[in-house]
Order: structure tokens, then C-alpha cells, then sequence
């Protein structure tokens, strides 16, 4: 999975230029994407797989970390989906409920993916603004040194990071959020560099207003766009990165539990002929990962439509 | 006969909510030596008229009617066929020089592979004539700068090295699409002498498209004017310039500056050019014709009504030529 | 171009001595150090343990040591937890399994992907585009930790074609599976970028002046439009080649190839941060080493860059 950072830099051109005709670009993004049957169906999916993450822990019959002593060894034969036990997708090697496992894996994905998209986004965006607004010497220090952590393998850093520190949450979400930035920070500077001379920010200049006050009140809303495609096109790879790591079991601990920890269950205990182990939890994975990524696209489509 | 005979081209392209009608009905000819200006506003369909002939349409574009060159059917020919008629009897320049070459290879390669492939010449005998060619375009030091990437030359240098690679192979006609557009005045002209000049020296015709009326008073023999897709007015450069027969040639003309007279502001054609993915019925300048009448809600016919001269309007010409004198 | 190379050096050799100190430093910050796990330990055996590994040296010492002794002899020191070995060791025996199949991977990502871009983009709109199409974005929600299961679960517990793990250099069979498994989604991605930049090339003024010169249609797309169409995925290798080796992780832990993914997963489980450093630190100088060729690679397509 990537995000083409031509298109990126493409929309970042477009939605610097000065709009045309006073006509708010949302409001022609809007219609376009609500056109978008990829987009919608993306949409819908988010929404229920949601749905599915805040409300499944009702419905669930079992709870999450309660062993069923009566599938208990065989899970081979006893534990698969079922309507009668309650058991909804099956149960684990252990007899855990399946379901309230994956609802819980759910929560817990969306969670790292939504929180370390967030992080990044945010980085990014400050730091790439403040590069490119205050310019100069600054600029060139601050681009250099993203430059240089560039080549820093951080998956390793991650994992490094997380056994030295211990694998707590919050190490997981600033871990994954700050992995991803360095791309934010470039695009959000060039952009800032094309609205840093449009007469807006020159009049608010001529008044007096502070740097600071500028970057968050005129160039951060104006790169509302990029940053909304951007943050949409990194959930999924955020999320990549968590299961990549739990798949490791490097990442989230028992009794804990994410996608990337189920599938890695799910893939180790596929010879014993428990493959609903692995097919509900790589479910949800994909379709979220579709879903994110049929909406950041056609978002980002809407934004910067062209014949592609 | 005629070296280029187009009849009845039309050019279609669909795209995903319409389908625009570039060009439609066009019949033409190009005698050998001769040049033929054609003249018309962005959209007129000018350009697409020059790439169907040439086989470059865009992928969605689609021509039909009939283009022969030299008697031999060039429309819609397949790929093989298109593909030896272009460079060795037909070639083409275009308005941006900048981009119409390619940058990633060195100009060498891109003049001598021309020869390579249709003349069947070594390597080194095409880079030779290449050389010999891009002296004949007057770039100093040729044997030198052959072995340079595009992005090397200035923009008149460039366009030099474009009519060099366009008329490698000694074409009988050469399509030039706004040759001197993207370039400084004092270099059009220098390209539009070099052009006359070579014109003269390789006995070629000329297809020069433009909506520069005095690059066409310049160096055309006859001239073509297009609106909305179709021809409006075509004959010999001198009459159609002194007694311009329809209302659409007699606004452009009276829209070029001229230094010789003062007389007050630039007229300009009110309204805007049709949509063409919508033709409409009658004829397409009719919104913005001040000669309009009942008639224009049928297309006026191209006809003769001198000898050599064509039109398509239905205005009384002495009321046209009244016109001219009376209009502010 | 030796100008251009050695400024680029000037950036790499840098990085690199960050990286190094960073992860020594970082080593330093962790709770307790090294030595302090799960075992306790006396504190006399803790201290020749300190002694040992010049733990009770002062910092600017161990990290000068450390620095002088990977950038010098290349020796990236003894492991914590295993004292009869050395990180060298451990790196040297994963480190051809990883490559191999890395090195093929790699190939398989970029020619198979290029040449699937190229086609689409040449039929686009064709059965062959849409397929291509419809494969890249498929391929994009299927990660090296995806494709591994179900790569095993259908050649090896279904159809028993291949073996589920291991490794043999003389036995390509056991290759199969690391490969697809780890170059699928970045194939997928080589071809979507390659289609996109195909068809923009395609569209470009001096695609249609070559067509215009008479160039028969395979000479317009290998001759002309292949190499600045590859432009964008080129930039893009560097991240590729990042994202393999980490994959290799997976595929190693996955496939039980004794790459070094399994040395790091090991160490990291076994809090041996001598080896984990060692393996970070490689894969750092890997990677600027590969962003440098990519870099030059670069220079070489496009003429318009000055060296």
C-alpha cells in the first residue's frame, strides 16, 4: 500500500491555487464524491464496521477474556460459528468467544490507526508549515533533518523503542504516529511556501499578526484539504503498521488483542482446520483497509478531479 | 492533382457526458509547393483538423470522411501505412517547443533515429545528416550542440530543431500547428522567414495553422477560416483580405491592431464561441453575427461565389461589404 | 557526477553516525539497562557483567568504542544474551538467507510490476487493464503477513505443492512462497504507479511528436515513453526496499527461513540489545547505501538534474 505522492503533491497544487469564481472547492468536492459509488461503498463500510466496534460488545453473548470450559480442547470440533452457543464467529484455540475478541481487536485497531494517523498528521502539518512560513535558514535546517531521519529504518527503531520501554499503549500510538510524518511535513511545506505570498497572509502580515498566530489561523485552514486525504490515506497504513507489529507479537498484549495479533492466532492454528480463526478477524482487516482507501482516493479525486 | 485532398472530415470525441463536435464536414486541398493558412479562435477545431490527418488524434477521437495524400487514403490507415507516410511524406511542428521534444533523449538521437528507421541509414550517417540538416535551420555551431538535450536550447532554438527533425526525410507537406505561438516576437519572425525560406529551398507545401492573421498575410497563398468546426470563408490571401465575404472574417480582421490608421478602439467579437458539444441547428455564428437573419436558423452551405472563392453565409454580400464601411 | 556523489556521501556518512548513537543512547535510556530482565542476578555477576561489556566505562567512551568498532573493524561487539557469540556471527548467519530471497523479491516487485503497468496503461481500458487494476488495489489489503498464511493455506494444506517453511539454497521450491509473499502488495504498488505515469507520459507533447516522426508503437513506448515514465517509480524504490527488509521480519518468523528478521525478533524477545542494534544499524547503512544508488539511478533518467 502507498500514497502517491505525485497525486499528493498534485492536490497540494490545486488547493493552493486562489479559488476561481469565490466558489468554496467543497462544495463541487462534495457533489463529487457523493457521485463516487467507490467512495460511498467505502463509506457505508467504515460506518459499519464502526458500528460494529462500539456496539458488538453488547450483542456479544461471551466476554472477551472468559474461557468456555465445554469447546476446551475441542475446538476443532465444538468451537466453530455458531447461533446456538452463542459463539457467533467461533471460538479461539483456547475457547475464548471469538466475537468479543474481534469486536474488541476492532476497537483496538481503529484506535492505534485513527490516534497514529492523528499524531502524524499533526506533526506533519505543524512542522511543515513552520518550515515553510518561516523559511530560510530555519527551512533549510528543519527539511535537512527530515532528509536524514528519512533513511532511519523505524520499523526496527519501533520495535527497538518497545521492548526497551515496554509495550504500553501510549508507546505503540506515538511509536506508529511518529513514524509517519517526515512525508506530511514535505508536502505541507511546499504548499505553505505557494500560500506564504497570496495576499491574505501578506494583509494579516502588514498587521501586525504574529507568526504563530498566522501559521494556525491562515495557512493550517487553508491546508484543510491535503491534510484531510492525507489523514484518510494514513489510517490504513497505521493500521498496517500495528498488525505488523502484532503480528510479531511484539505489539499489543494479552488480554488485549488488535486484528494483526488475531490474524497472527488465527494463521497459527490454521492447520488444526480452525480457519474461522483466521477468516473473521482478516475479514475486518480488509474490508477497513478497503474502505479507508476507497474514501482517502475518492476524497481525494473530489479535491483534484482529472481525467486519471 | 492535389498533394493533400481532405473531404468531408469530420472529428468526433466523446468524453464522458457529451460528445463534441470538433470538426465537421471539412473539405480541402493543399496543391504541391503551395501554402494554405488556416485561421480560427482556440476550439475551432483548427488543430484536431491537423492531427486527423496525421493519425494523432487523442484515443477517444474518432474521424471519418476521406484524406488523401498524394492519392493514396491516409484516414483512419493502419498502423503500418499511417506510420511510413508520416516523417517521409507528411510532417509536423508543433506550438510548444519546449515540450515537443523529448528531453530525456539527446538530440542526436532523436533527429538520427528518424533516418535509422525510414531511410534505413548507420547511426553515423544519420547523425551526420541530422547535422547537415540543423545547419540548413541556421543553428550556429550544429556539429557541436547535436550531441545537447532539448532543455539546452532557448526556446527559438528548439522550435529550429523541431522543423530540422520534421523535415529530415524531405516531406512533401509540412503541417505546422502554430509554429511561432509560444515564442518571442522578435524570434517568430526569425522563424517564420526560416520557414518561407526552407518552403522555397525543398519545393514542399505548407499546412500553417494560426489565429495570427498576420503571419497568414505573411506567407500564405490561400487561406481557410474556421469557426465552430466547419469553414466559413477560404480563398486566395489578398482578396480575402481586402473583401472578406462573411461576417465572422470581417470581425477578425477588424480585431487586429494596425499602426497605419488611428481610428479609435479595437473592434472586438461580442459573445463567446458555440459550445460544440452542443452544435447548434443553424449556423454557429449566428449569436454572435450582426447580419443575422431568418435563414441562419438552417447551416449555410459552403458555396462558390467568385472564381477560387468560398463562403458559408447567407448576408447579401453587398450588404456585407456596406458593413465594413458603416459598422463603429 | 563525482561531485554529486560525494555530496550525497556527505549527507549519508552523518546520518549514519546518528543513527548509531541514537540507538546507543537510546540503550542507555531504557529502564535499568541492559542486564536487568526477568533473571535476577547478584550484583557481583552484574557487575563483572558491566565490566565485561565496558558497561561502567564512561558514556562518551562506550559510544566512542562502539563507533570506532563497527565503522573500523565493522564489529558490532558481543551479544548480552548469548556471551559465546558475537552480533557479527548472528548477523552473517541470516544475512544470505535474507538476501536471497530479498534480491528476488525485489526483481519480482519491480520487473513484474513495471511490465503489468506498462500493459495496462498501453490497453487501457482493455480486459488487461482492468485486471491489472483490479489485482493492484486487491493486492494493496494484502500485506506480507496476509499473504503468508494464505499462501500456506492454500499451496501447502490444500494443495501440498510446496513446503510450509524452511529453507535450502539448493531447493528453490522453498523460495516460492517468501517471494510472492513478501513482493505482492509492493508489485501491486509498482504497477498502479507505473500505469498512472505511463498514461501521463503517454499523453505528454513529445509521446505525439514521436508518433508523429513515424516511430512504430513499440518504439514509442520502450524508446520513448518507458524511461520518463519510470521516473515515479523510481523515487518510489527507496521505500520499497525499506518495506522489504522489514517484511523479511515476517517472513522469516512466518516461513522459519533463519533470515536476520529471526535474529531480531529473537533478540527482541530476549531483550539482547547489542543484536537488535547491530540489525537496526545495518539495515539503517542498507538503506542510505540503497537511497544512494537510487539517487544516482535517478540522475542517470532524467538530464535535466545537475549533478
Amino acid at each position: 500500500m502507498v500514497i502517491e505522492h505525485d497525486k499528493m503533491r498534485s492536490l497540494a497544487a490545486r488547493m493552493a491555487q486562489p479559488e476561481v469564481r469565490g466558489r468554496s472547492p467543497w462544495a463541487d468536492a462534495r457533489r463529487r464524491f457523493l457521485r463516487n459509488k467507490a467512495a460511498m461503498a467505502g463509506l457505508v463500510i467504515l460506518l459499519l464496521v464502526a458500528l460494529f466496534a462500539i456496539f458488538g460488545g453488547q450483542i456479544a453473548i461471551w466476554s472477551n477474556e472468559e474461557l468456555d470450559f465445554s469447546v476446551m480442547g475441542q475446538v476443532a470440533t465444538m468451537g466453530h460459528p455458531s447461533l446456538e452457543n452463542g459463539h457467533y464467529f467461533g471460538t479461539d484455540d483456547l475457547g475464548r468467544d471469538l466475537f468479543a475478541r474481534t469486536v474488541q481487536g476492532t476497537q483496538i485497531s481503529l484506535l492505534v490507526g485513527i490516534v497514529g494517523a492523528g499524531i502524524a498528521v499533526i506533526v506533519g502539518t505543524l512542522y511543515g508549515a513552520v518550515a515553510g512560513y518561516v523559511g530560510g535558514r530555519t527551512d533549510q535546517v528543519m527539511m535537512r533533518t527530515v532528509d536524514i531521519l528519512m533513511s532511519i529504518p523505524y520499523m526496527f527503531v519501533l520495535i527497538l523503542l518497545l521492548v526497551m520501554f515496554g509495550r504500553s499503549m501510549t508507546m505503540l500510538f506515538l511509536g506508529i504516529g511518529l513514524i509517519s510524518w517526515l512525508d506530511m511535513a514535505r508536502i505541507v511545506r511546499g504548499q505553505t511556501l505557494s500560500l506564504k505570498n497570496r495576499e491574505f497572509i501578506e494583509a494579516a502580515r502588514a498587521t501586525g499578526v504574529s507568526t504563530w498566530r498566522i501559521i494556525i489561523r491562515h495557512i493550517v485552514p487553508n491546508l484543510l484539504g491535503v491534510v484531510a486525504v492525507y489523514a484518510t490515506l494514513l489510517v490504513p497504513l497505521m493500521i498496517l503498521t500495528e498488525s505488523f507489529i502484532s503480528f510479531l507479537g511484539l505489539g499489543v498484549q494479552e488480554p488485549l488483542t488488535s486484528w494483526g495479533a488475531l490474524i497472527s492466532e488465527g494463521a497459527g492454528t490454521m492447520s488444526y482446520g480452525t480457519l474461522w480463526q483466521l477468516a473473521f478477524p482478516l475479514f475486518f482487516f480488509v474490508i477497513t483497509l478497503f474502505g479507508f482507501f476507497f474514501v482517502g482516493d475518492g476524497l481525494r479525486d473530489a479535491l483534484d478531479p482529472k481525467e486519471r | 492533382m492535389a498533394l493533400l485532398d481532405i473531404r468531408d472530415l469530420s472529428v468526433r470525441f466523446h468524453t464522458h457526458d457529451a460528445e463534441v463536435h470538433a470538426v465537421s464536414d471539412v473539405s480541402l486541398t493543399v496543391q504541391p509547393g503551395e501554402t494554405l493558412g488556416i485561421v480560427g479562435e482556440s476550439g475551432s477545431g483548427k488543430s484536431q483538423l491537423a492531427f486527423a490527418v496525421m493519425g494523432l488524434l487523442a484515443r477517444n477521437g474518432q474521424a471519418s470522411g476521406s484524406v488523401r495524400l498524394d492519392g493514396q487514403e491516409i484516414l483512419n490507415a493502419p498502423p503500418k501505412v499511417i506510420n511510413r507516410v508520416r516523417a517521409e511524406k507528411v510532417a509536423m511542428i508543433f506550438q510548444d517547443p519546449m515540450t515537443s521534444l523529448n528531453p530525456y533523449m539527446r538530440v542526436s538521437d532523436q533527429m538520427a533515429e528518424v533516418l535509422v528507421l525510414h531511410k534505413g541509414l548507420s547511426k553515423r550517417a544519420a547523425v551526420a545528416e541530422s547535422v547537415r540538416m540543423l545547419e540548413a535551420v541556421r543553428i550556429p555551431d550544429a556539429k557541436g550542440r547535436v550531441r545537447l538535450y532539448p532543455h539546452e536550447f532557448s526556446g527559438g532554438m528548439r522550435q529550429r530543431v523541431m522543423i530540422a527533425m520534421a523535415l529530415l526525410c524531405r516531406p512533401k507537406l509540412l503541417i505546422a500547428d502554430e509554429p511561432t505561438t509560444a515564442l518571442d516576437v522578435t524570434v517568430q519572425a526569425q522563424i517564420m522567414t526560416l520557414l518561407s525560406d526552407l518552403q522555397r529551398d525543398f519545393g514542399m507545401a505548407m499546412m500553417l495553422i494560426t489565429h495570427d492573421l498576420g503571419v497568414v498575410a505573411g506567407s500564405c497563398s490561400r487561406v481557410a477560416v474556421m469557426y465552430g468546426g466547419r469553414i466559413r470563408e477560404l480563398g486566395p490571401v489578398g482578396p480575402l483580405f481586402a473583401d472578406p465575404a462573411h461576417p465572422y472574417t470581417q470581425g477578425l480582421l477588424s480585431a487586429i491592431p494596425r499602426i497605419d490608421t488611428d481610428e479609435g478602439e479595437l473592434a472586438v467579437i461580442p459573445g463567446q464561441p458555440p459550445d460544440m458539444s452542443r452544435p447548434p441547428q443553424g449556423c454557429a455564428f449566428g449569436p454572435r453575427c450582426a447580419y443575422r437573419r431568418g435563414d441562419c436558423d438552417h447551416r449555410p452551405p459552403l458555396a462558390s461565389f467568385a472564381p477560387d472563392r468560398w463562403r458559408a453565409c447567407f448576408a447579401p454580400l453587398a450588404e456585407l461589404r456596406a458593413g465594413t464601411e458603416t459598422r463603429p | 557526477m563525482f561531485a554529486f556523489i560525494l555530496r550525497r556521501l556527505a549527507i549519508a556518512v552523518p546520518t549514519l553516525l546518528l543513527l548509531i548513537v541514537l540507538s546507543f543512547v537510546l540503550m542507555h535510556l531504557a529502564p535499568g539497562g541492559p542486564f536487568t530482565q526477568e533473571r535476577a542476578l547478584p550484583p557481583q555477576v552484574l557487575a563483572n557483567l558491566n565490566a565485561k561489556y565496558g558497561l561502567d566505562d564512561p558514556l562518551w567512551r562506550q559510544i566512542w568504542n562502539y563507533v570506532y568498532g563497527i565503522l573500523v573493524h565493522f564489529d558490532f561487539g558481543p551479544s548480552f544474551v548469548y556471551p559465546d557469540r558475537t552480533v557479527n556471527q548472528l548477523i552473517a548467519d541470516g544475512f544470505p538467507v535474507t538476501l536471497t530471497y530479498g534480491t528476488l523479491s525485489f526483481l519480482a516487485a519491480v520487473l513484474v510490476g513495471v511490465t503489468l503497468g506498462t500493459l495496462a496503461a498501453i490497453r487501457q481500458n482493455g480486459w488487461l487493464d482492468y485486471l491489472a487494476v483490479g489485482i493492484s488495489i486487491g493486492a494493496q489489503v494484502l500485506p506480507n503477513f496476509v499473504m503468508a498464511p494464505l499462501l500456506v493455506l492454500a499451496l501447502t494444506l490444500w494443495l501440498g505443492w510446496l513446503p510450509g517453511g524452511g529453507w535450502s539454497f539448493s531447493d528453490p521450491s522453498f523460495w516460492i512462497m517468501p517471494v510472492i509473499a513478501l513482493s505482492t502488495s509492493y508489485m501491486a504498488s509498482i504497477a498502479r504507479i507505473t500505469r498512472s505515469s505511463m498514461l501521463e507520459v503517454l499523453g505528454s507533447n513529445h509521446i505525439r511528436t514521436a508518433r508523429a516522426k513515424g516511430m512504430p508503437e513499440r518504439r514509442v513506448i520502450l524508446r520513448h515513453a518507458l524511461r520518463p515514465a519510470m521516473l515515479p517509480v523510481v523515487s518510489y524504490l527507496g521505500p520499497v526496499f525499506v518495506s522489504m527488509i522489514t517484511g523479511s521480519v515476517v517472513i522469516d518468523i512466518y516461513f522459519s527461513t533463519g533470515g536476520i528478521g529471526k535474529a531480531f525478533v529473537d533478540s527482541a524477545l530476549n531483550r539482547d540489545y547489542a543484536v537488535m542494534m547491530g540489525v537496526t544499524i545495518l539495515v539503517g547503512a542498507l538503506t542510505i547505501l540503497f537511497n544512494l544508488v537510487v539517487d544516482i539511478l535517478y540522475a542517470w533518467i532524467d538530464p535535466k538534474i545537475r549533478y
